[in-house]
């Protein structure tokens, strides 16, 4: 599977030979498994089994929490209250769902900007790449049913907000709003379509999410230098490499034991840290509360969705070229998914041959700066929309595409790169002394 | 596949074609009620037309009905809002947020938003102006707004601050429309028929 040069798998007992001549998926799993792994990953390289985590445990309890679960307006409130209070072990269920889509995207955010940094999405890894944001699209759209599914004030306003904005089509956006709730409202058709897909879409991401490892076993692993890995021969790559089992599955392992020991600390006990007291009243479609917020996850998206208001003059001249056709309630729907189209494009945006932001003096600050604005444009996400946290988001979303438009593409033509190391070997030497290294 | 001696094309030139296109065609046959089932179904569509008694609304007070899942405002206005509502009507209409009557009952739609082309007809025995119907969505983001308050007396969506006035004309904060109204009638002189 890999490119790097490595051993093959050789059935060895009879019973191995035997279904390896009819079905070689051992052999497939000990490929996986036994991946050349650049031997210098640090620990911003453990999210992947985080997310892999992640994944298996929102399937695991979504499938338990649909056995108590009823898609019925009338009953859907009371059937979470069920789960809550009658079934065994339900409220402890329903907790590590809720949380588990928050650590799901804190992980994912955390693997994104690695990749961002360390310039992962280069060639030959775009295709990765882009798998990787269609599985963080699918993931926020499943996120987005999965919250509407309790049936609370939040989920019903939150569906109301977020199906309105496909009504801010030209046209046919009606049209497309009302075939996507199945009438003219968030209503039961809506609710019964929203649990149906959400338990569909975690299995097209379990999907993409092995075309995603397959891509990147076929290109190698990226690492914090970005240098290739050496594979003339297999001595070579050796002596850059270890494979993933053992060495790397425990380091992640360990890593996922730290990470779930918050994990639970927050699912234990502060559960309803993250989620909105709103969400605990049940659905009203003659009342919308106050402050209607998404969840945190989604709020650097939302304030880019608010920022481009009728006032700002691109969404002036946008108006004034399109007689109209965008204004700005569409402009900022476009600005919202531009947003993420920008991200996706990184690959054919970013114009430096140097791959790893370490060996890139004037890339790191811009890169630090578009972390920062990330952070900010999530708390204003969760602001009134009022100044001055309009004119901060207004900013905030602007630089989000100046650094993809116009920052990424001109550092490569006027940044001076710094040495990188020939191989990865002489990183990790330079990183653990020669006589530290075990022996071979 | 085609032939190049032969333009007018080979009988195996009209197989692929006939063949190619009739497997469009039914694949298209086949995706469209997958995709079709996803519009309102019968029963939510025969919702789209209630009748509302209103024989118990008073002046100065407002009902609130659900209609197609929307909050549908029954208003009977006293005299003194209908002078009210007048009064706030600017000369240049051109000069509001939304010059616009945003009233479905008007076939034509760029009937300017003064009161006259907002309110409902009036039943006999009553005066004009006393009836004003409209879907209590907010045009800004879908939020309800209460009655009875903001800056101008008449509706104010507390999400992101738009005041609307006692005609339901937006006329600050950030909401682009007035309030709609939608397509009703008397059936008597105490029922409103909706849709």
């Amino acid at each position: 599977m890999s490119g790097i040069p490595h051993d093959h798998y050789e059935p060895r007992s009879n019973i191995e030979k035997w279904l390896h001549s009819r079905l070689p998926v051992i052999g497939l799993l000990y490929g996986t498994l036994m991946i050349p792994t650049p031997k210098n990953l640090n620990w911003w390289w453990i999210w992947g089994i985080v997310l892999a985590f992640c994944l298996a445990l929102q399937i695991v309890t979504g499938i338990v929490l649909a056995m108590h679960y009823t898609p019925h307006v009338d009953t859907a409130f009371a059937s979470i209250e069920h789960i809550m209070r009658n079934v065994n072990s339900g409220h402890m269920i329903r907790y590590l769902h809720m949380n588990g889509a928050s650590l799901f995207f804190f992980a994912v955010y955390i693997h994104i900007f690695r990749g961002l940094y360390y310039g992962s999405y280069k060639p030959p890894r775009e295709i990765t790449w882009i798998i990787g944001m269609l599985i963080y699209l699918l993931m926020m759209g499943t996120a987005f049913m999965g919250y509407v599914l309790p049936w609370g004030q939040m989920s019903f306003w939150g569906a109301t907000v977020i199906t309105g904005l496909f009504g801010a089509i030209p046209f046919i956006g009606e049209y497309i709003q009302t075939w996507l709730l199945g009438g003219p409202a968030v209503d039961n058709a809506t609710l019964n379509r929203f649990f149906s897909l959400h338990y569909l879409l975690p299995f097209v991401i379990a999907a993409l999410v092995i075309l995603h490892i397959w891509a990147f076993h076929t290109t190698g692993n990226n690492n914090p230098t970005g240098v290739e890995v050496r594979r003339e021969s297999k001595a070579e790559a050796d002596r850059d490499t270890v494979p993933f089992w053992p060495y790397f599955v425990i380091k992640d392992l360990f890593a996922l034991a730290v990470i779930l020991v918050v994990f639970f600390a927050i699912v234990g006990f502060m559960p309803n840290y993250l989620g909105h007291p709103d969400n605990y009243i049940e659905a009203n479609p003659l009342v919308t509360p106050a402050h209607i917020v998404p969840e945190w996850y989604f709020l650097p998206f939302y304030a880019i969705l608010r920022a481009f208001t009728s006032d700002v003059w691109v969404v002036m001249l946008a108006n004034w070229i399109t007689g109209g056709i965008i204004n700005a309630k569409f402009f900022g729907v476009l600005a919202m998914f531009g947003a993420i189209v920008v991200m996706a494009l990184a690959p054919w945006l970013d114009t430096s041959m140097v791959r790893s932001g370490r060996y890139r003096p004037m890339f790191k600050w811009w890169f630090w700066l578009l972390v920062a604005d990330f952070v900010v444009l999530t708390w204003c996400g969760a602001q009134p929309a009022e100044p001055p946290y309009s004119t901060i988001s207004l900013i905030g979303s602007t630089y989000w595409f100046f650094y993809f438009l116009i920052i990424l593409p001109l550092l490569g033509v006027i940044e001076k790169p710094e040495p990188r190391p020939s191989t990865v070997e002489e990183d990790f030497d330079h990183h653990y002394s020669k006589s530290e290294t075990p022996a071979e | 596949m085609s032939n190049i001696e032969n333009i007018e094309g080979t009988r195996r030139d009209f197989i692929y074609y006939a063949t190619a296109g009739a497997g469009a065609v039914a694949t298209g046959a086949a995706v469209w009620p997958l995709v079709n089932q996803m519009n309102p179904s019968a029963d939510v569509q025969a919702l789209s037309s209630v009748r509302v008694d209103v024989s118990g609304v008073d002046p100065g007070t407002q009902l609130t009905v659900k209609w197609l899942g929307k909050p549908v405002f029954i208003r009977h206005r006293t005299g003194a809002e209908i002078h009210k509502a007048k009064e706030q009507e600017p000369d240049d209409l051109s000069s509001l947020p939304d010059p616009l009557a945003r009233n479905a009952n008007l076939g034509d739609g760029k009937a300017l938003a003064t009161d006259e082309n907002r309110v409902m007809p009036s039943p006999e025995g009553e005066g004009a102006g006393a009836w004003i119907v409209q879907v209590g969505v907010c045009s800004h983001l879908g939020c309800v707004p209460l009655g009875t308050s903001g800056d101008f007396g008449g509706w104010f969506c507390p999400c992101h601050g738009s005041h609307y006035d006692l005609s339901g004309r937006i006329r600050k904060g950030p909401a682009p429309e007035n309030l709609i109204v939608p397509v009703a009638q008397w059936v008597d002189n105490t029922t409103i028929k909706l849709g």
